[in-house]
């Protein structure tokens, strides 16, 4: 629910930023409250991914002009994991393989770097095994995954629910969640979107990047936005992602040309 | 001083040739006289920092016995119940001092006449100045039989002694049907020098599993290990080996299946930091049909220092289907250290399946920002990644090998 005097979580303002010397974001303006939900939709290239990894800091990207704050204050500053440990959360379109790293040391090892930010005990081993056996639930994830390494060897769907598993256990104020959808089956789909909802707190909000409106059946958002050409080009409701699923994206390009003309 | 002279001044610096292993001592004095010390232009010592290896030569070797003068720290951790310990006290007469576990004993003098020297010196290698430089200065002789019968754990531990050079040879028979467990661990002090040579046969159907690690002291440590196993048929040999912490360190680690029919399993790590070179040279060769081999070779190089690997195989015309897999994987984690890997695979059977390939590469940017975007500081994402590169390699080794505390040492980058 959303209440208009809801606290502000994220606030970016025409925010330029660039990887390789190539500019890819062009002015992106976005405000998120808390218990939002946010879905950003775009072509390939139009700049969401760079959106997403430009404010968990990823040090390839660089911001050449604008601002990102994170409940009232810049985080441009900060290291990536200064990012996390305060509460950013991302999601990766395509998580990472870590051979030999067991998945259940890095998830321990995660949820304690948070859990010291709240200033919570650090929990050992038998803690922590209490703790991911019951978010695993929320993910239908078998323990097995656990011993494994990293990723390594996972199905697409394994992989983004292990995403998902992370986000419950580091609890996120913002959780930025890259394409989760890609590559799930409609099985899959389902539960992760149902661990999605399952996790969203009063005090936390989300913002979904995807191409298709599917996740979004799943996932209610407050607002929808499309962004072309590194920036946000049109704001609305669901409803939105329903016109833009059934009529294309060419309305973007009109409306890129459009921009361009009055240029 | 040139390095032949060097050689000359150390060869000069041994006790009179004696004992058990008189004639041994002749050969290898006589051909490091002729030979002197290997120069850049022989081309398996041609990355080797001389300086360090000259300086090798310059601590005084440790023959006698009764020189207390020297002291060996014999603090170590403490032993598992099914595991045997040997402990190469260098202060003590090495064949008489050491309480053999049941299921292995001493050669007798006809059947250390029958082998000493024979699988080294079937690895034909020219020039052999790592052998050269143990047979010259070893005194002493651990020969041991393992009986069929055993099937048990045995830990061989040579600790080292500051400001002296130590010298050791063993040989090792394992009689058909064996299946032994073998953890060597060699120890360096600061100032200290070690020198191995270590011969093993293996007869067939026996199975081992011969774990090294090898720890130096940061401050001027050094090493030449050579070891040479010889596996007759259906015979399973697994060597997992770690070398760090040496300022300068050669492992040789030659392999003969002499009938092929057998199987060779290595996997090695080997991890430089400071100006430290650890070099190893391997070599394999199959004497007759369908051996197999399966080599991972893996390297990490910090700061200024220096890795080398040089893997030779050998599959003769009778060798046919032989098949043999060498990887060497290499991490570079700063712009000063060097890295040299070569494969040199010589195939004549034509009815075979060999294949080599070496890749060198940093810690992966994407991994580290995964792991940093979860919350995890730099270091520890660091050390976890290092821990995932390492965990091919030491995930191979029993538990008690970790109580040699190695992996705190591996982690400090």
């Amino acid at each position: 629910m959303i209440l208009s005097t809801s606290e502000t979580i994220l606030s970016i303002e025409d925010l330029h930023a660039s990887v390789e010397d190539q500019q890819i974001l062009n002015g992106v303006n976005l405000l998120v409250k808390e218990g939002e939900t946010h879905a950003i939709m775009g072509r390939n290239g139009s700049g969401k991914s760079t959106l997403s990894k430009v404010i968990a800091g990823h040090p390839s990207y660089k911001v050449l002009s604008g601002s990102i704050q994170f409940k009232g204050k810049s985080i441009l500053e900060l290291d990536p994991e200064e990012r996390a440990r305060v509460g950013i959360f991302l999601g990766f379109q395509y998580p990472v393989e870590i051979p030999g790293v067991s998945n259940f040391e890095f998830l321990r090892v995660a949820t304690n770097a948070r859990r010291k930010e709240l200033l919570k005990t650090e929990l050992d081993t038998f803690e922590f095994e209490d703790l991911v056996t019951e978010k695993l639930k929320i993910v239908e994830m078998n323990a097995a995954f656990l011993e494994r390494s990293v990723n390594e060897g996972f199905s697409g769907g394994e992989k983004k629910r292990n995403e998902i598993l992370q986000m419950a256990l580091l609890e996120p104020i913002i959780s930025i969640l890259d394409e989760t959808d890609s590559g799930l089956d409609i099985d899959a789909l389902r539960i992760v979107a149902s661990g999605i909802n399952k996790l969203s707190r009063p005090n936390s909000a989300t913002i979904l990047i995807t191409h298709y409106q599917r996740l979004l059946n799943e996932i209610t958002p407050d607002f929808v936005h499309i962004m072309a050409e590194g920036k946000i080009i049109k704001t609305g409701t669901k409803e939105l992602a329903i016109n833009l699923e059934k009529s294309g994206y060419d309305f973007i390009d009109k409306k890129v040309k459009g921009m361009e003309i009055a240029k | 001083m040139k390095s032949s002279a060097i050689c000359r001044e150390w060869l000069k610096s041994l006790p009179p040739t004696q004992g058990y292993l008189k004639e041994e001592q002749e050969i290898g004095r006589e051909l490091l006289l002729k030979k002197g010390m290997p120069s850049n232009k022989d081309e398996a010592w041609r990355l080797c920092n001389f300086t360090k290896l000259n300086s090798f030569l310059s601590l005084p070797i440790i023959i006698n016995e009764k020189d207390n003068s020297s002291k060996v720290k014999l603090i170590f951790p403490e032993k598992d119940q099914n595991r045997e310990r040997i402990i190469i006290n260098p202060n003590q007469n090495q064949i008489v001092n050491i309480k053999l576990p049941s299921g292995i004993e001493k050669l007798n003098d006809r059947e250390i006449e029958k082998n000493i020297g024979k699988i080294v010196k079937s690895t034909n290698i020219e020039n052999d100045i790592s052998v050269c430089l143990n047979q010259a200065s070893s005194s002493g002789l651990l020969a041991l039989k393992v009986k069929s019968n055993f099937k048990d754990a045995l830990e061989i531990v040579v600790p080292s002694i500051e400001e002296k050079a130590i010298s050791t040879r063993i040989f090792l028979l394992v009689e058909e049907g064996a299946k032994l467990d073998l953890l060597q661990v060699f120890l360096g002090e600061k100032n200290s020098a070690q020198n191995h040579l270590m011969e093993i046969k293996l007869e067939s159907n026996v199975e081992i599993s011969h774990d090294v690690i090898s720890m130096g002291d940061k401050k001027e440590s050094s090493s030449i290990c050579t070891l040479a196993v010889e596996q007759a048929e259906q015979s399973k040999y697994t060597l997992h080996s770690l070398y760090q912490g040496w300022a300068y360190a050669r492992f040789e680690p030659r392999i003969i299946q002499s009938k092929g029919e057998a199987s060779t399993i290595i996997k090695s790590l080997q991890v430089t930091k400071s100006k430290e070179q650890i070099a190893t040279h391997s070599l394999i060769r199959f004497e007759g049909p369908n051996g197999k081999l399966d080599q991972l070779q893996k390297a990490v190089a910090s700061e200024y220092s220096h890795c080398i690997f040089n893997g030779s195989i050998e599959v003769p015309q009778k060798a046919q289907k032989t098949e043999a897999a060498q990887l060497s994987r290499n991490l570079l984690l700063s712009k000063r250290a060097r890295i040299d890997t070569k494969p040199e695979l010589e195939i004549v059977a034509d009815d075979v399946r060999c294949t080599h390939g070496a890749t060198v590469s940093q810690l992966q940017e994407e991994e580290l920002f995964y792991l940093l975007s979860r919350g995890i500081d730099n270091e520890h994402a660091n050390s976890l990644l290092l821990k995932g590169y390492y965990d091919e390699i030491i995930s191979n080794l029993p538990k008690s090998a970790y109580k040699w505390n190695f992996f705190e040492k591996l982690i400090q980058i």
